[in-house]
């Protein structure tokens, strides 16, 4: 099976947050929860670049780790998923993630975090694939129907890339090796302990 | 003549033009063949060893969503995993050795000189109210707070996944909601007891002697001995503390960020594990530790020969203060049980 990631070419990132819209169309994810986003670093100076970040699906996942309840798994193609039915909302997730994928619904009140929501790598949950359940509880289920995560799909400077880490890995490193530069793959040390070299 | 002004300004400008492609010559050559627009751009590697993380600027209106990585999040999650576990099982099966240990040296502390059937009130009902309300939410919290750490290795495998999370989500709302009744018992126990747990020199005197428990002769104390006056300011200051940090976490983002929580966690974990240890020892002592010492929390009152041993210069000041009042014989005297 292939090892799943994400990977944001910084260097085409244009700030359209189509990847943002969407995620969120095709997963109707609720009010006020953003799975993916796209962040500027260095907003109108020089060296400017944006990123499109939403969960890593890491290496040994620190989320899986801290969970009170077990409510993550990964699956064969490497994808951090989780069960909304077994999580209880503690937030302790939301500590370990180094991304800020975890959300919770209702944030704010006290002691009343709904169950949290991430990206699934458009992949769905434990329910049945492509059922209504599985929809309205984590969204698409479009890796079981052999398509990649819509956001990554619908880049239009194909800036976002997702696919099987050592296939990504390659055209990225194609990509830089042709234009002379390239300001590496942000997150990748920190989510799968290794970087690419360029 | 037209013609012959018109060639010499047509040659002018074409040496001029010359000279001025030869001027600039130099400074085409002095650019580089390719610009590498990655010169100035922010590496990742580098703001996260300045900054600890990366954050800028984003479009949607959660601006914590601008963070976009933070890895101290795996430091959060070594505490998590390893240190909490570690330092709650040292300390809470240590204390519960150690007490073992005691009770089978030493047993329980008897009333040397036997039950007098006359009782002194000790605590009044408000007192008692107040202590059992906080002691019912301090045993309701530790357990499902424990059961947040140690509740994935030692009751999932026994419960299965779901009931395992239907009572975790139970044990959540029960750990935060408690959380008012007990803070609330802290601030009471502050200001009804403070008065008596002050440190004065009899403290030192009955540190040195070991107190009651441990030391042969019996030191005077007056109502709270040192040993009582340690749990007092124990209770308030990890009190404070718990419910401090506990609130943080129950309102993410009032004042803290990621890294204020994990810390607040940090904090609200190993001062909980340490207190649950050390109330341990407080509920021994109170029960098979010590005879004649439940009862002042039971029914409010103690043996006067208890409160003799135990705090002799309690005692007289309230014999001075109302002479033989708030004593009365002892119910059990009667040989009804």
């Amino acid at each position: 099976m292939a090892r799943m990631k994400f990977l944001c070419d910084a260097d085409r990132c244009i700030e359209c947050n189509a990847c943002v819209t969407a995620c969120k169309n095709e997963n109707e994810v609720p009010w006020g929860i953003n799975r993916r986003r796209v962040v500027t670093l260095n907003d109108g100076k020089p060296g400017e670049r944006s990123v499109s970040m939403a969960c890593m699906h890491c290496t040994d996942a620190p989320c899986a780790a801290v969970c009170p309840v077990n409510c993550f798994y990964t699956t064969a193609d490497a994808v951090v998923l989780h069960s909304k039915d077994l999580c209880i909302g503690c937030g302790y997730c939301f500590y370990a993630c180094p991304f800020g994928a975890p959300q919770y619904p209702r944030v704010g009140n006290f002691g009343s975090r709904g169950k949290m929501d991430k990206c699934t790598y458009c992949s769905g949950g434990p329910e049945a694939d492509n059922s209504p359940l599985q929809y309205a509880k984590y969204g698409a289920d479009r890796l079981s129907q052999g398509k990649l995560p819509l956001c990554a799909e619908m880049c239009s400077t194909k800036s976002l890339l997702a696919g099987d880490g050592d296939i990504i890995a390659q055209i990225y490193k194609d990509r830089v090796a042709q234009r002379g530069y390239g300001s590496g793959a942000w997150g990748w040390q920190t989510a799968y302990r290794e970087t690419i070299a360029t | 003549m037209a013609t012959v002004c018109a060639r010499i300004r047509i040659v002018v400008a074409a040496i001029a033009l010359v000279l001025i492609a030869a001027m600039a010559a130099p400074v085409a050559a002095q650019q580089p063949t390719s610009v590498d627009p990655n010169a100035a751009a922010v590496k990742e590697q580098q703001l996260l060893q300045q900054f600890k993380r990366v954050q800028g600027l984003g479009s949607i209106p959660d601006t914590k969503s601008y963070v976009i990585e933070q890895p101290q999040g795996r430091d959060w999650r070594q505490y998590h995993e390893v240190t909490l576990p570690a330092v709650g099982t040292v300390a809470m099966l240590g204390m519960i050795v150690l007490l073992a240990i005691f009770f089978i040296v030493r047993g329980m502390v008897r009333i040397r000189s036997g039950r007098s059937g006359v009782d002194i009130v000790r605590f009044n009902a408000f007192e008692r109210f107040v202590h059992w309300m906080t002691a019912t939410c301090f045993v309701l919290m530790a357990l499902t707070g424990l059961n947040i750490t140690f509740g994935r290795t030692a009751l999932l495998p026994v419960l299965g996944p779901d009931a395992f999370s239907s009572w975790s989500l139970i044990a959540k709302y029960i750990h935060n909601f408690l959380s008012f009744p007990f803070t609330l018992g802290v601030i009471l126990i502050f200001f009804m007891w403070v008065g008596g747990n002050l440190p004065d020199r009899t403290d030192l005197k009955w540190l040195v002697q070991g107190g009651g428990i441990l030391g042969r002769s019996e030191p005077a104390a007056y109502r709270f001995n040192a040993g009582q006056k340690i749990i007092y300011w124990i209770v308030v200051l990890a009190g404070a503390a718990v419910a401090v940090t506990g609130y943080l976490l129950m309102f993410p983002f009032y004042g803290t960020t990621i890294a204020g929580m994990q810390l607040a966690q940090m904090i609200h974990g190993t001062v909980a594990v340490l207190f649950v240890a050390i109330m341990i020892a407080h509920a021994y002592i109170g029960t098979i530790g010590m005879e004649g010492a439940f009862e002042a929390m039971g029914s409010g009152t103690v043996d006067l020969n208890w409160a003799k041993e135990h705090h002799s210069l309690w005692l007289e000041e309230q014999q001075a203060g109302s002479g033989a009042g708030g004593m009365r014989p002892h119910p059990a005297a009667t040989p009804a049980e």
